[in-house]
């Protein structure tokens, strides 16, 4: 951060200055700086997955196995979905940016938890380091999916380590999720009665409720996984008694309802950036609102659509599919209503805009796609090929994470007092957009096509359209390194951030940038709607 | 004209087309739908671009019609889809009666077939063109999935379970068989191929005898049908000693098993399938026949899986000899 008290703007108390030193990082409470902690782990963890992915893709540019062996490749994509999901994408908007930002949206001093909120960080990079361990000496080769008998007979790797990561990293989510339904129940500013609240926190509602119900259940399989592993227990291997399809029930029980874990805070953060950047209220707010939860509730209902070539009866198969098709309801008027807010709206185009925009496009792609996989007939073909690989990076990395960065620059601001530089920023998200599509596009025909996923070497008809998903994904990562490089540069450098920047309306632009400790120097009441567009008056603090 | 432009894979099954048409159904309203969208932000954007600090919008709070039309018609057209994709997922689930039996084992990291004649394959499977084969799949160790795109199926290899798939090649020729569930080291190598042939052809090389030809492809020099493989199975590990026709026998008749109703301990009565022969066998306690003792051993990691499967068919066999 930046530690240089070096003119008038920095006399002024806030959250970043008040105190210096490790020991006030480390033992910190305020929920704005455990943010920060996270987001230093988080990117991290991207960062390494995100190399995983490169040399995944290299390796892809020849039908042959070149750069690496059979089995460092299997480690590879393991490895790079593993930490992706488990230690960047669940993790990554709640924990930075809803600790960042729920007390400050709701006129609140920090959670309802503080001590919990920072043990929360431990025990995320507790099982990050146990994650890190099993990464450095030797891997594991499981699949992200951890499918028994494989993971608990046949592999020979660092199972269990792995799952102990996860199985913690699950906790420290947990943690998140009840500071944050406990937060949004009990401290939010007078005034502030559940219709008038951010969409941004309906959205981290919403996740919470799935975090809290849905966590418990991985973690128990994971930990049956290891120990069917370690004492051989029979309980999914059939050489042992067990039974290989309740593991993929109890697997897909939580890791379904995960991906809106890792999609609903990014649709709350469009929400927020698409009615400021067009100044105008949302359409539909209570649709939008209602919507996150009934993706909650759904969510947990569909999970054997992962399962319709696995041998589940047909009566099953039907039931999944159906609901399946349901889920993708409330997400459709979701994407509706964001385009209904720009008409007639006064539009300009920030970096978090353009982000935002590519979200909507990504997303609406990767949704309907869905639809292709929730087809009963048609989903037998295209299972476990590269058509699901392409379609769940299209949820996962062009909604997720484009959300996530659209939060990040839009909220950068707040967080460090500081602009990012606006030209650079904007090509980086084209840049993002264009490599992200060349990237994954290609996937969803190499997949109708049959190529199937996790295939270390492939016939050669496959090579053309691999070639152009490896020539994307280099440019994807020069679009990801490139907010990496200006948004440290800006924390020197970056012009400074007034309180509100965009003229937003929300409470959290209400308080200086960055703000004081306890964010809010006299508790904020609320009078109105949100996005109250225009806003009326640009105070200064 | 896709297919040339390397866009679809080739069709050369009965389902093929119809996956195909599903699949480029979806593709145009997925078109549809991404282009509606991708216009109205154009526009938006471009109509509504803020000229001035001065431009300010208009304030719209919403529209209960709009939820509904765009819930509404979004979810007919999903059901459409869902009712679509089900038909055609109860057809791929529904082997015909008449359709030649094929018996496929799955292991790290090779597909080992083999023909009702008896013929075993590894890594390759010959088919005759125009007739409705159908798969009965397990795995002796970890999931696999037996996956032919031409033919637009698929089904998981699951160790410890039957599963079946089934297909009628309409094409002759060469084929991709992968195995699309990850499998450990050599996931991406366990591939092979399936040959589609002239029935003429098949036949010719069903009864071919292991020569110079197929040695390729043809493994093993068993003549035996599977079922009389099994026959010798029976009676190798001693099943004919306690299941007999004979009055006291220690263990029930089995010449009449296959596809009856048997009742249970505990009165529950089960259909006597493949999945149900083989958990006899292999895990006999799971499913006590009434009126008898829990006298018969597990031949667990006794008998291979395909063994099983050679058991399971002379027992289905004995069943069929009752019929006719
Ligand atoms: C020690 C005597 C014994 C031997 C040896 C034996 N079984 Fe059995 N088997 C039984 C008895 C008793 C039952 C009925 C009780 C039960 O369900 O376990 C039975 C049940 C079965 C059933 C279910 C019959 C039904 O009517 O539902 C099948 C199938 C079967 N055995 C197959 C075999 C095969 C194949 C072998 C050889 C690999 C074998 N058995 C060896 C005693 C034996
Ligand atoms: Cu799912
Ligand atoms: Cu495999």
């Amino acid at each position: 951060m930046d530690t240089q008290v070096t003119n008038e703007h920095d006399r002024q108390e806030h959250y970043l200055n008040v105190d210096y030193g490790i020991r006030s990082w480390l033992l910190t409470r305020d929920h704005k700086r455990i943010a920060l902690l996270y987001l230093g782990s988080i990117t991290f963890m991207f960062f390494l997955g995100g190399i995983f992915a490169l040399v995944i893709r290299l390796e892809l540019l020849t039908p042959a196995g070149d750069i690496v062996g059979a089995d460092t490749y299997n480690k590879l994509f393991t490895m790079h979905g593993v930490i992706m999901i488990f230690f960047f994408l669940i993790p990554s908007i709640p924990a930075v940016l809803g600790n960042f930002l729920v007390p400050l949206m709701i006129g609140a001093r920090d959670l309802a938890f503080p001590r919990i909120n920072l043990a929360s960080w431990y025990i995320y990079s507790l099982g990050a380091l146990f994650g890190l361990w099993a990464v450095f000496t030797g891997g594991v080769d499981t699949g992200w999916t951890f499918y028994a008998p494989y993971s608990t007979t046949a592999s020979y790797t660092k199972v269990v380590p792995t799952i102990v990561g996860a199985f913690l990293v699950g906790f420290s989510s947990i943690f998140t999720g009840l500071n944050f339904i406990v937060t949004i129940h009990r401290m939010r500013a007078p005034g502030l009665t559940w219709f008038r609240l951010p969409l941004f926190i309906w959205a981290h509602y919403a996740t919470s409720v799935i975090i809290i119900l849905g966590t418990p259940v991985i973690a128990i399989t994971l930990g049956l996984v290891a120990v069917e592993r370690v004492f051989r227990i029979g309980i999914f291997d059939p050489a042992l008694g067990g039974d290989p399809i309740l593991f993929q029930h109890l697997f897909w029980f939580y890791s379904h309802p995960a991906v809106y874990i890792m999609i609903l805070p990014s649709m709350g953060i469009i929400s927020e950036v698409i009615t400021c950047f067009s100044r105008k209220r949302i359409f539909g707010y209570s649709f939008i609102a209602v919507s996150s939860l009934a993706i909650a509730l759904l969510g947990f209902l569909v999970w054997g659509h992962h399962m319709f070539v696995s041998g589940q009866s047909v009566y099953a198969a039907l039931i999944f599919s159906v609901l399946s098709f349901a889920v993708a309801i409330p997400s459709a008027v979701k994407v509706f209503n964001w385009t209904a807010t720009l008409y007639k709206g006064s539009i300009s185009f920030e970096a978090p805009m353009v982000y935002a925009l590519g979200f909507i496009g990504l997303f609406t792609i990767g949704g309907l796609t869905g639809l292709f996989l929730a087809a009963l007939g048609l989903d037998v073909h295209v299972h476990d090929t590269y058509f699901v690989v392409a379609h769940f990076h299209y949820i996962m990395v062009g909604g997720a994470i484009m959300g996530y960065l659209a939060g990040i620059h839009f909220w950068w601001p707040k967080i460090t007092g500081r602009l990012y530089p606006e030209t650079l920023a904007r090509i980086a998200a084209l840049i993002v957009f264009l490599g992200f599509n060349l990237t994954f596009f290609p996937q969803f025909v190499l997949g109708y096509l049959g190529m199937p996923r996790r295939y270390y070497v492939y016939p050669p008809e496959f090579q053309v359209l691999n070639v152009m998903s490896t020539a994307g994904a280099t440019i994807l990562g020069v679009g990801y390194l490139l907010p990496m490089l200006y948004l440290t540069w800006s924390l020197r450098w970056g012009a400074r951030a007034g309180a509100n920047p965009w003229r937003a309306t929300g409470l959290e632009w209400q308080t200086p940038s960055p703000p004081p400790t306890y964010n809010f120097a006299t508790t904020p009441l609320v009078t109105e709607e949100p996005y109250a567009y225009p806003l009326r008056e640009a105070r200064e603090y | 004209m896709l297919e040339r432009l390397g866009l679809m894979p080739t069709q050369a099954s009965t389902v093929s087309g119809d996956v195909d048409a599903l699949y480029l159904s979806l593709v145009g309203l997925s078109l549809v739908f991404s282009l509606g969208i991708a216009a109205a932000l154009a526009y938006f954007a471009i109509a509504y671009r803020r000229r001035s600090e001065a431009h300010e919008a208009e304030q719209i709070h919403g529209s209960l019609a709009l939820e509904l039309v765009w819930s509404i018609i979004p979810f007919t057209i999903a059901m459409g889809i869902f009712i679509w994709g089900a038909s055609l997922f109860v057809t791929l689930k529904r082997p015909p009666d008449n359709a030649l039996e094929i018996f496929a084992v799955g292991k790290q990291w090779m597909w080992k077939l083999q023909h009702l004649e008896g013929r075993r394959e590894i890594n390759a499977l010959h088919i005759p063109v125009g007739r409705p084969v159908k798969v009965t799949l397990t795995s002796e160790d970890v999931i696999h999935s037996f996956f032919v795109p031409a033919f637009r199926v698929k089904q998981d290899a699951v160790p410890g379970r039957y599963s079946t798939v089934w297909f009628e090649a309409t094409k002759t020729g060469s084929f991709h068989l992968f195995c699309a569930e990850y499998c450990g080291t050599e996931h991406s190598g366990m591939i092979g191929t399936v040959t589609v042939m002239e029935p003429d052809d098949y036949q010719d090389w069903l009864s071919a005898e292991m020569a110079g030809g197929m040695a390729g492809t043809a493994q093993g020099d068993d003549p035996l049908s599977v079922a009389a493989a099994g026959g010798e199975l029976f009676r190798g590990l001693g099943c004919h000693t306690c299941h007999r026709q004979t009055a006291g026998a220690l263990g029930p008749s089995l010449t009449e098993l296959f596809g009856s109703q048997v009742s249970l301990r505990g009165g529950r009565t089960v259909l006597a399938d493949e999945a149900y022969l083989r958990e006899s066998i292999v895990d006999p306690r799971a499913k006590l026949v009434d009126g008898y003792q829990p006298v018969m051993p597990t031949f667990q990691g006794q008998v291979s899986e395909e063994g099983l499967m050679q058991l399971v068919a002379y027992i289905k066999s004995l069943a069929a000899e009752q019929d006719s």
